[in-house]
């Protein structure tokens, strides 16, 4: 089929369109959790929030367990590296999800103020704590995480959960966060009405203006703030067996540039970031709710994609043993695992796509508080 | 050197996340076809009743459901953070099935799973049916691709170790999934997962027939669930985990342990049906045996051997002093990639690689390894006896006790209302509602105890398995898992118990005693 080098540049893609799915998909879902006590300011106002995403959040958090797994199938030792390594991280981002299968089914379940009001801050949690873990683990891989292999490629993290903390990765945090909840907050408009849709607008505003700033400030910290990039000075042979420890890796000043500067169309990633989420807000303000999905679904695909178009090929460099940096090159499966997967993917993604949207089709339409009411024992 | 320490606390995690988990799902691949076998009557029918025992027996699963969600979450990801070299050394086989499980299996499952809760007013009905079809097809779908990266790891097909990449390497993917340990597996595993859909049926609904509540509803749950349960316990007994028993090397091992067997017993060998296990005079204490029915079962023949515990000590002996040759060509490989005196050792000894690689646990340069550690990895490649003896017995004799159960409810229901008139087998039914979560729960132990010392069979050891983390992180993790999940767990009886108690009341259609009010 695709010989391996090919491969391993595919799958780059392909990790990076899991990634974007999840972001778009488990992300509005997230982000209305995140919003879920701003916007909901009574018991059925709350309800009206979590069923606009109670028939759909289970199939869309699919993409991070799916996410996982091609992960694991395709960069294992990505995987291994970056889960270990990040372990507490990973465990937060974890025990926050817990929140949601529980919270979501079991809330209302019972008439108790006490009982709901704990469910709903569990969905909170839930939906705002992952994307901002995940903003922050991006701000740490772009500015190397402290690991290292040993001849057996055994690989051990040298840092500390707190050092992952840093004021960088806190501003990257700061990105995916808003642009999480500005998302979650256009679902929301776009499946409500009256007071809630009002608050959720509201909120996707404010939180789409901190998407835009945030990230142009981390751009600019990344340009002017002495932020280094790496760099693999060595030759490299793409259709090699992949051995991380084979490379020469060095850090420059203008590491996370170079590419755009070598593939000047690549600024049209952080331009359409940018300009997406601006004209969410428009959108939102003219009501347009269904097209402003889209744009911060665009939005959400800009800022992704800047992240990585600016590493590639790295995917984890290490700040403590830069030869030992991980990166599309060698840190992937075999030849064969590579090209099964992409047959695995081809053929199933599409039917992901079709049955997610007819289960949206099925279920479109405004949620309201009359709904609730005439569904009080089987809506969420 | 990785500390015993850290891998116990490893160890323990993932027991502990497993089997906290393993208490959801079997009841969900189960439950899932009783749903679909109510509502396609009610399909059929027209009757409201089927409908309203689908609903208020999902109703039921989706509280069960959560849980196997969240705790599900946790596995996906722990082969990452706490078995990083594991991850490492054999992704490229096992992370595979892992990633097709979501693609074509859990997508589906969790996608349908709101259409079914959510889309009853907005779907025609056959297309409700179909959504409840593909859920329990995805439901299934899942289990076959997790039990095909787990019977991988019983018995390592299709796959090549390669220096080069420090790794095991995927040869034949078709290998990998028609693995005859993963079949088998998946067969016994889905079948014990029906028994405990129908169980937890058949006793609930026992306990309305005693107390006289909803008897329409509970007669005709009764029926459905000791029709299913009757199939279902058949094959798992039938089909059960014998028929991969000989298969591969892990399983020899496995078996000697299950059935407490020391020496190799000329052909065909008895079994022991009781027998006390004694660790330190590699004997057992006294032993009940019927002869020949252990030759029979184990390879369907009269003249096969079965290899003793003994036997099997003293071949993995020489392949763990064969091993050091291997480990050692390794290493050197590993500094130079040129040296072709070690590729050439290496090519000779690299069967026995993972036996080599044993004695890691004890000494850093296997080279400078003595007697005393050949033997403690000689007796380490043995799990434990008396735990594997009883665990398995103890899961036989509950599915044998569950099979008097569904064949006497389900003769009783032949007659209109049988069952009514026997309420000691209603309240049999009531009392056994714990036996399939115990039995599956002792499986899997069995299952996974008994592969130890490895993780993977032959060739990774779980000592070189794990993470490099700190203890404290262990321990920090551990509690924080086991807290989180017993009070989650807590949270979800108190509300199973809620709603079975309620009945399909709980529904609020009108229709039924114990009815809510808005």
């Amino acid at each position: 089929m695709f010989d391996y080098e090919t491969l391993k540049v595919i799958w780059w893609l392909l990790v990076g369109v899991l990634l974007v799915g999840f972001a778009i998909m488990d992300g509005h879902d997230m982000g209305v959790g995140t919003l879920l006590p701003f916007v909901g300011k009574n018991d059925i106002e709350r309800r009206v929030v979590i069923n606009t995403v109670g028939p759909h959040w289970d199939g869309n958090q699919v993409w991070f367990i799916t996410g996982g797994g091609a992960i694991f199938a395709a960069w294992p030792l990505v995987y291994a590296t970056a889960f270990s390594g990040l372990y507490w991280a990973m465990l937060a981002v974890l025990w926050a999800l817990f929140f949601r299968p529980v919270g979501f089914d079991y809330r209302s379940k019972i008439h108790n103020a006490t009982w709901r009001s704990v469910w709903d801050w569990g969905l909170f949690i839930g939906g705002a704590v992952p994307p901002l873990i995940f903003g922050v683990a991006f701000g740490n891989l772009l500015q190397g995480v402290p690991f290292h292999f040993d001849d057996y490629l055994v690989s051990t993290y040298t840092g500390s959960f707190w050092q992952l903390l840093n004021p960088f990765a806190l501003l990257a945090g700061v990105v995916s966060s808003a642009m999480i909840t500005m998302h979650g907050g256009v679902y929301l408009a776009h499946r409500t009405e009256g007071r809630i849709q009002h608050r959720a607008i509201s909120g996707a505003l404010i939180a789409a203006m901190v998407t835009v700033v945030s990230f142009l400030l981390a751009g600019l910290w990344l340009r002017l703030g002495g932020i280094e990039g790496y760099v693999i000075t060595s030759v490299v042979d793409g259709g090699a067996m992949p051995d991380p420890l084979a490379k020469t890796v060095v850090r420059a000043a203008d590491g996370w540039w170079r590419n755009y500067e070598q593939q000047p169309l690549l600024w049209l990633l952080p331009v359409m970031a940018t300009c997406s989420a601006l004209v969410t807000m428009a959108l939102l303000i003219a009501r347009r709710t269904g097209l402003a999905f889209i744009l911060s679904s665009l939005a959400i695909t800009g800022v992704i994609g800047t992240a990585g178009a600016a590493m590639f090929p790295f995917i984890m460099p290490s700040s403590t043993m830069p030869n030992a940096s991980l990166t599309v090159w060698d840190s992937v499966s075999s030849h064969l695992t590579l090209g099964l997967m992409l047959v695995a993917t081809l053929i199933f993604m599409p039917l992901i796509v079709i049955y997610t949207s007819w289960a949206y089709r099925v279920m479109r339409g405004k949620v309201t508080e009359s709904h609730i009411r005439a569904n009080e024992h089987s809506a969420y | 050197m990785i500390s015993d320490q850290l891998v116990d606390l490893s160890r323990l995690q993932f027991a502990a996340t497993a089997m906290y988990h393993f208490l959801f799902v079997p009841l969900t691949i189960g439950m899932v076809w009783l749903l679909v076998i109510m509502e396609s009557v009610y399909v059929m029918t027209g009757k409201t009743v089927w409908k309203d025992m689908t609903r208020f027996w999902g109703k039921l699963f989706g509280i069960n459901f959560a849980l196997g969600v969240t705790t599900g979450i946790t596995l996906e990801f722990q082969f990452g953070t706490n078995w990083a070299y594991y991850s490492h050394y054999v992704g490229d086989i096992f992370g595979a099935p892992l990633a097709i499980e979501g693609l074509m299996a859990f997508f589906l499952e969790s996608t349908m799973i709101g259409l079914f809760f959510f889309g009853w007013d907005r779907l025609p009905k056959t297309q409700h049916l179909l959504v409840t079809v593909l859920m329990a097809i995805g439901t299934n779908l899942s289990a076959l691709w997790i039990l095909i990266a787990n019977g991988w790891m019983q018995n390592p097909v299709g796959a090549e170790f390669s220096f080069q990449t420090m790794r095991m390497e995927m040869t034949d993917f078709w290998a990998v999934v028609f693995n005859p340990d993963a079949q088998a597996k998946f067969v016994h595993t889905v079948s014990a997962g029906y028994v405990t859909g129908a169980m937890f049926v058949l006793s609930i609904s026992a306990w309305y027939l005693l107390k006289g509540r909803n008897v329409e509803f509970a007669k005709r749950s009764f029926r459905v669930a000791s029709a299913f349960g009757l199939a279902s316990v058949l094959s798992v007994i039938v089909l059960g985990d014998e028929s991969g028993y000989m298969v591969g090397e892990a399983q020899k091992t496995k078996m000697a342990a299950i059935e407490a067997m020391w020496e190799t017993e000329p052909a065909p060998a008895g079994f022991n049906v009781v027998a006390w296990p004694n660790e330190a005079r590699q004997a057992n204490d006294w032993a009940i045996e019927i002869p020949w029915v252990m030759g029979l079962i184990g390879t369907r023949s009269l003249d096969k051997e079965i290899p003793g515990i003994k036997e099997i000590k003293a071949e993995n002996r020489r392949r763990i002093e064969n091993g050091i040759h291997a480990v050692v060509a390794l290493e050197a490989l590993r500094k130079n990639r040129q040296d072709a005196a070690a590729l050439q050792l290496f090519e000779q000894h690299k069967a026995d690689l993972g036996f080599g690689l044993l004695l890691k646990k004890y000494v850093v340069d296997v080279r400078q390894a003595t007697p005393e550690m050949i033997q403690r990895a000689v007796d380490s490649t043995v799990p434990r006896v008396a735990p594997m003896f009883w665990g398995f017995r103890v899961m036989v004799g509950l599915g044998f006790l569950m099979l008097a159960l569904f064949a006497l409810s389900f003769w009783s229901t032949l007659k209109p209302g049988g069952m009514i008139k026997r309420p000691w087998l209603l309240k049999w039914a009531l009392w056994m509602l714990p036996a399939p979560w115990i039995a599956c729960e002792l499986g899997w132990f069995v299952a996974e105890y008994g592969r130890q010392p490895w993780t993977i069979y032959g060739v990774l050891p779980t000592h070189l398995s794990v993470s490099t983390l700190s203890v404290e992180s262990l321990y920090g993790s551990l509690a924080g898992f086991v807290g989180f999940y017993t009070v989650l767990l807590i949270v979800e009886m108190y509300l199973m118990v809620k709603f079975a108690r309620q009945g399909p009341g709980s529904l609020g259609t009108g229709r039924y005693d114990n009815e809510v009010h808005a």
